[in-house]
């Protein structure tokens, strides 16, 4: 894509640290735009969260294999080192957490890890960092931002940490936020407000987003295009109306189908996806869904299959996709 | 309707956040404050809310895995815990599902092992445990030529949660309190667990207490549901009046929190705003009132009792009780 803001292609990343290597992500290609938000869907082992941490480098050196290439608004991720790729975290893309506790200093308030990150960026005041972050915290609607500067993360509730945690990614004007399930820990009526928040920041800040989340509900609340992740690939991405209402690919329709919605008329079962999500070290050869889905034929088992154009800017990685009911 | 199978009343558990030098308590979490509920034989009830909300206390008290501060639990009308039905004998006839799937299993033994272990504690002969343990493996979907050697690690999530339910059915209890039984597990799995309960409930007569914080899976699940708040009940009622026909102002605003799945029906704005506040030093009246859209004086001075408001649905709100002196409440009844 022209002018796209992330551009990762060819992704691959391989955990060495183990008796044996796994490959967690297996050929991700993603572009995003400037102001785009992406939601990359999927279950505990699919390589959402690893592509998301490989945008910032977050994988240890020694244990990890990362090949293909990730470019941020022009900036080569994987040949950064040293002071190149701490600039560019932060200031260029910052990502915010499932577990502000773990992601915030505890022995620092929050007002000093802000005025610290600002510092560390950019030639101003301290006083100047301080004003920000005041300001910061006002944008992200945390009640009496002046004194809750001068709190420490323990002292706030669930809410107002993941509110901190935001404001602190904020703090450096990043045109990419990534987000690792930032809402999967809060209550629900909690959960509707950082997204609400989010949301609205992205559009007046015009970020681009890419959002990790397991939740089907939060990817269509939040995102614009929805990137549904198996076993290590893309296996579907599209606009969410499109993925939603017609979605091509067996998982994501499956996915979709099991959802206990509404109530249950007597004696009525959900349909359900056999089997459970593969072992990443030991794939399957060819489409890693294929052991659990009923259109499967001898050619999925041969060959990965290859993502094929089934809408405008509509794509899904299966040969059967055509065999998918289409609702009426 | 008939008796109750399990009445709950009064039930209060404290407790201590903060000791002095001592070790006395200076001040302290009210979990579970003044629950009253009764479950009745072959229905599910469904408990949501929030953390902090008190539902996983209530379900440890139930099993007595934690002392109740104050309350009483009676089962078939004898008072548990007392000469009339021992917590032996009560926890027989209750058993609990956990969410962790592997903390709740002993590493050290095979599936087999685990679902047997329970009859054996309570004197049935090792072999006829084990020709049962094998059966309720083959009935919870895990054929046990290949599963019933296994180690716990051994297992996928969904497969340890199935055998966690074996092991709560092997003492052929009645009812079975589901503490977010699917919550870890990932979705494409958590419909398999789901459709597993309601055979094994039609299968064995059961009786289920189905805790979650997933409203969907709550509705899907339930006859009825109990909304708690803060230690307390809120609402309670059948399933489809909750969900179409909320009273209490808490229920509606949880149940608007539910994300829609519609790219053009997106939430325009938060039902609530702010965190569920702390169990330590919890406001006084209504639990609720701090984050309540319709709080009035009285709101804040005295706690509203659960009121009758149709047969089977009660509300723990002044709006819904006469005379409570709120604005919006109805008029007194001739």
């Amino acid at each position: 894509m022209n002018g796209a803001l992330l551009e990762i292609r060819g992704l691959r990343v391989t955990f060495t640290g183990g008796a044996r290597p796994v490959r967690a992500v297996d050929g991700v290609d993603l572009a995003l735009a400037r102001g785009e938000v992406v939601a990359l869907l999927g279950e505990s082992g699919s390589g959402k969260t690893v592509t998301l941490r490989s945008v910032l480098r977050l994988h240890p050196e020694d244990r990890t294999r990362i090949e293909g290439a990730i470019r941020v608004d022009g900036v080569d991720v994987l040949s950064l080192s040293g002071e190149a790729l701490s600039d560019f975290r932060g200031r260029v893309a910052s990502m915010i957490f499932q577990e502000p506790m773990l992601a915030l200093d505890p022995v620092y308030t929050l007002g000093d890890q802000i005025v610290e990150a600002i510092l560390r960026h950019e030639q101003v005041t301290a006083r100047e960092a301080r004003a920000r972050a005041l300001r910061l915290f006002e944008h992200v609607r945390i009640p009496s931002p002046e004194r809750r500067l001068d709190s420490y993360p323990h002292e706030l509730s669930g809410g107002m940490r993941q509110r901190a945690m935001i404001a602190l990614a904020l703090a450096c004007n990043p045109k990419l936020l990534l987000a690792d399930e930032p809402t999967t820990a809060l209550d629900a009526t909690v959960q509707v407000q950082i997204l609400l928040l989010l949301r609205e920041l992205q559009r007046e800040l015009g970020l681009a987003m890419v959002f990790v989340t397991h939740d089907i509900s939060v990817a269509v609340e939040v995102a614009d295009r929805i990137a549904v992740m198996y076993a290590g690939r893309i296996v579907e991405i599209g606009a969410v109306r499109d993925v939603i209402r017609t979605p091509r690919h067996p998982y994501t329709a499956g996915l979709l189908a099991t959802r206990a919605h509404g109530g249950r008329l007597s004696g009525r079962r959900l349909a359900t996806i056999p089997g459970s999500p593969p072992d990443l070290a030991d794939l399957p050869p060819g489409c890693a869904f294929a052991p659990r889905c009923a259109l499967a034929v001898d050619a999925c088992r041969a060959a990965a299959p290859e993502p094929v154009e089934v809408g405008a800017g509509h794509t899904a990685r299966c040969i059967r996709a055509e065999r998918l009911p289409t609702p009426a | 309707m008939s008796a109750p199978l399990l009445e709950v009343r009064g039930l209060v558990k404290t407790f201590p956040a903060r000791r002095d030098l001592f070790g006395r308590a200076t001040s302290v979490v009210s979990a579970v404050d003044g629950v009253d509920f009764d479950l009745y034989e072959g229905e599910t009830l469904g408990v949501v809310g929030e953390s902090g909300c008190g539902k996983s206390t209530t379900a440890r008290l139930l099993l007595h895995l934690l002392d109740a501060t104050a309350g009483t639990i009676r089962f078939e009308g004898r008072t548990v815990g007392s000469r009339e039905l021992p917590w032996k004998a009560f926890r027989r006839q209750v058993q609990i599902v956990f969410q962790d799937s592997y903390a709740s299993l002993n590493p050290r033994l095979t599936v087999a092992e685990s679902v047997a272990f329970g009859p054996r504690v309570h004197g049935v002969p090792r072999a006829e445990a084990e020709a049962r343990a094998h059966e309720l493996l083959a009935r919870v979907g895990l054929e046990p030529a290949r599963f019933a050697g296994r180690f716990p690690h051994e297992l996928s999530g969904g497969q340890r949660q199935r055998v966690n339910i074996a092991r709560a059915l092997a003492l052929q209890p009645r009812v079975l309190v589901l503490d977010e039984p699917v919550s870890a597990l990932d979705k494409s799995v958590e419909a398999q667990v789901l459709n597993l309960l309601l055979d094994l409930k039609d299968a064995f007569r059961l009786t289920y207490l189905f805790i979650s914080h997933d409203l969907e899976v709550v509705r899907y699940m339930s006859d009825r549901v109990l909304v708690m708040y803060l230690g307390r009940v809120a609402e309670i009622g059948p399933t489809e009046e909750i969900y179409r026909a909320s009273r209490h102002p808490y229920t509606t605003a949880l149940l608007a929190s539910m994300l829609s799945m519609d790219p053009d029906r997106r939430t325009e704005a938060a039902p609530i705003s702010g965190d569920p506040p702390n169990p330590i030093d919890p406001p006084p009246g209504c639990r609720f009132h701090t984050r309540c859209a319709f709080a009035e004086d009285v709101c804040a001075r005295r706690a509203p009792a659960p009121t009758a408001i149709a047969p089977g649905h009660a509300v723990a709100c002044h709006m819904s009780v006469a005379g409570s002196g709120h604005s919006r409440a109805p008029a007194r009844a001739a």
